[in-house]
């Protein structure tokens, strides 16, 4: 495994945190997409054994990217779930679907998670994603708050009514499932859930993203904008990976949807969930 | 190369026995397939958070049940809906399948029962945790084996295959260090 820097030139420069983008970190065996994201994991998990937890929380923006942020490319997905054991299989299973992943133990916690995105949303004037959440898979048995009340809180909530969310549940009950699609559940799983529930579901709601990411494409063009050219233009640390990385043409790869601005790569750039549609289809 | 061919062909007929006895399931086999270089002891890792809340449930349990001015069957359900779901989430089909017997015994509120079954799930978690122990340090203990055979192989580029005497010793230093070379009959 090799990582090189791309945008900084100078392999010498490694140590200066500011000269490195860490999400072009690529490597020069690029068959999978899905060891592009664990290595990156794997670099911020060692940053953070040795005590880097720090120095990331304080200085989270790196060379003007917030490293928290969600990937533009990656779906991110807030888990809720009461047990730990399954919290750790489903931000597993997502991981290894190329997601982001914010697991937290109950609807509450979510809750708190989403609210506390709105106010980062609302200081981010330069349309800069917060912590912007693409999907919400929850439990449906949990103590206080179940997975039912909090589809209905988010559907109830003009901000984010329009992420999708997926309940599980280890009991197969026709009713209880039906209650939830009328609330407006996106899906239901029922436990214990697999790789192929997981895949399902992320295929599908990267479809999504990329369909109103189209759709605000097209919206843009009409208006004028030309949202290529104006990030072109911006700041050398893009966070496209080198072109060395097998990419078909494709259309701009699942971003966020809300704001015009918000950035995003090149279109020669293929989103990692992409490449792992594709992979499977081969 | 051969012993370590030999390790890992008990391992395989390990696990497989594992599947045969029902202890397991394929939701274990799914999830041994979540592993990878980056996270080679994610089975590992999740059984052991299992093990833990499998404890204290059953430690909760147990208490409930002694309870002299009267059991509060609703907190035991909970205790067996939870340890139902993570059991269920990481395969360990014998320890779920008690929790759904004695589902039907604390929802008639039958104490006795319910003492039985509790002792049952004990029995079958015990059982589950020795065997799934066990074929953790076999695994660990041939991918150790593997990687010291890789180093030595990679310094002695043009030595001979690696002789059978320090094949004992590296098998008798993994047994000192607490690892286990199951023999399968």
């Amino acid at each position: 495994v090799v990582i090189y820097a791309a945008g900084s030139g100078d392999v010498s420069d490694l140590t200066a945190p500011s000269s490195i983008d860490l999400r072009s970190v690529s490597l020069l065996d690029s068959d999978h997409s899905l060891a592009q994201v664990s290595l990156f994991d794997s670099v911020v998990s060692e940053m953070a054994r040795n005590g880097g937890v720090a120095w990331m929380r304080t200085t989270e923006k790196i060379g003007g990217y917030d490293l928290s942020t969600s990937d533009t490319e990656e779906v991110h997905v807030l888990a809720v779930d009461d047990s730990l054991v399954d919290r750790k299989v489903i931000e597993r299973l997502l991981r290894i679907s190329s997601c982001k992943v914010t697991a937290v133990d109950s609807g509450r916690r979510a809750l708190q998670y989403l609210g506390l995105d709105e106010e980062i949303q609302k200081k981010e004037t330069n349309g800069f994603d917060g912590l912007k959440v693409d999907l919400i898979i929850t439990d449906y048995c949990m103590p206080g708050m179940t997975g039912y009340e909090l589809l209905k809180k988010v559907k109830e909530s003009s901000a984010f009514r329009e992420i999708p969310v997926v309940i599980m549940s280890s009991e197969n009950v026709i009713a209880r499932i039906d209650r939830c699609l009328e609330e407006g559940a996106e899906d239901f799983i029922v436990k214990p859930v697999k790789l192929s529930d997981v895949k399902r579901i992320i295929d599908y709601t990267t479809t999504e993203l990329r369909e109103g990411e189209q759709r605000e494409g097209a919206r843009a063009k009409r208006r004028g904008i030309n949202k290529r050219k104006q990030r072109e233009g911006d700041d050398d640390l893009s966070s496209s990976p080198p072109s060395t990385l097998s990419s078909s043409t494709s259309s701009s790869p699942s971003s966020s949807i809300q704001s015009a601005t918000a950035p995003s790569s090149p279109s020669t750039l293929d989103s990692p969930t992409r490449r792992l549609k594709m992979t499977s289809s081969e | 190369m051969d012993f370590v061919n030999q390790l890992q062909r008990k391992f395989i007929d390990y696990s497989s026995s594992l599947h045969r006895e029902g202890i397991v399931d394929d939701q274990f086999t799914q999830l041994r397939k979540l592993e990878d270089e980056n996270s080679p002891h994610f089975v590992m890792e999740v059984a052991s958070l299992f093990f833990e809340d499998c404890e204290k449930l059953i430690n909760n349990m147990a208490i409930a049940l002694e309870q002299k001015q009267g059991v509060d069957f609703k907190q035991i359900e909970e205790c067996i809906h939870q340890l139902k779901g993570s059991s269920s989430s990481i395969g360990a089909m014998r320890v779920k399948n008690a929790c759904i017997a004695f589902r039907s015994f604390s929802g008639a509120q039958n104490r006795e029962g319910c003492l039985r079954c509790l002792q049952q799930l004990s029995h079958e978690y015990s059982l589950l945790k020795n065997k799934l122990q066990t074929l953790f340090r076999v695994s660990v203990a041939s991918r150790c084996l593997y990687v010291c055979l890789v180093i030595f192989c990679r310094g002695n580029e043009h030595a001979e295959p690696f002789p059978d005497v320090l094949v004992f010793q590296l098998e008798k230093q993994i047994v000192a260090a607490g690892g286990s070379i199951p023999r399968v009959h």
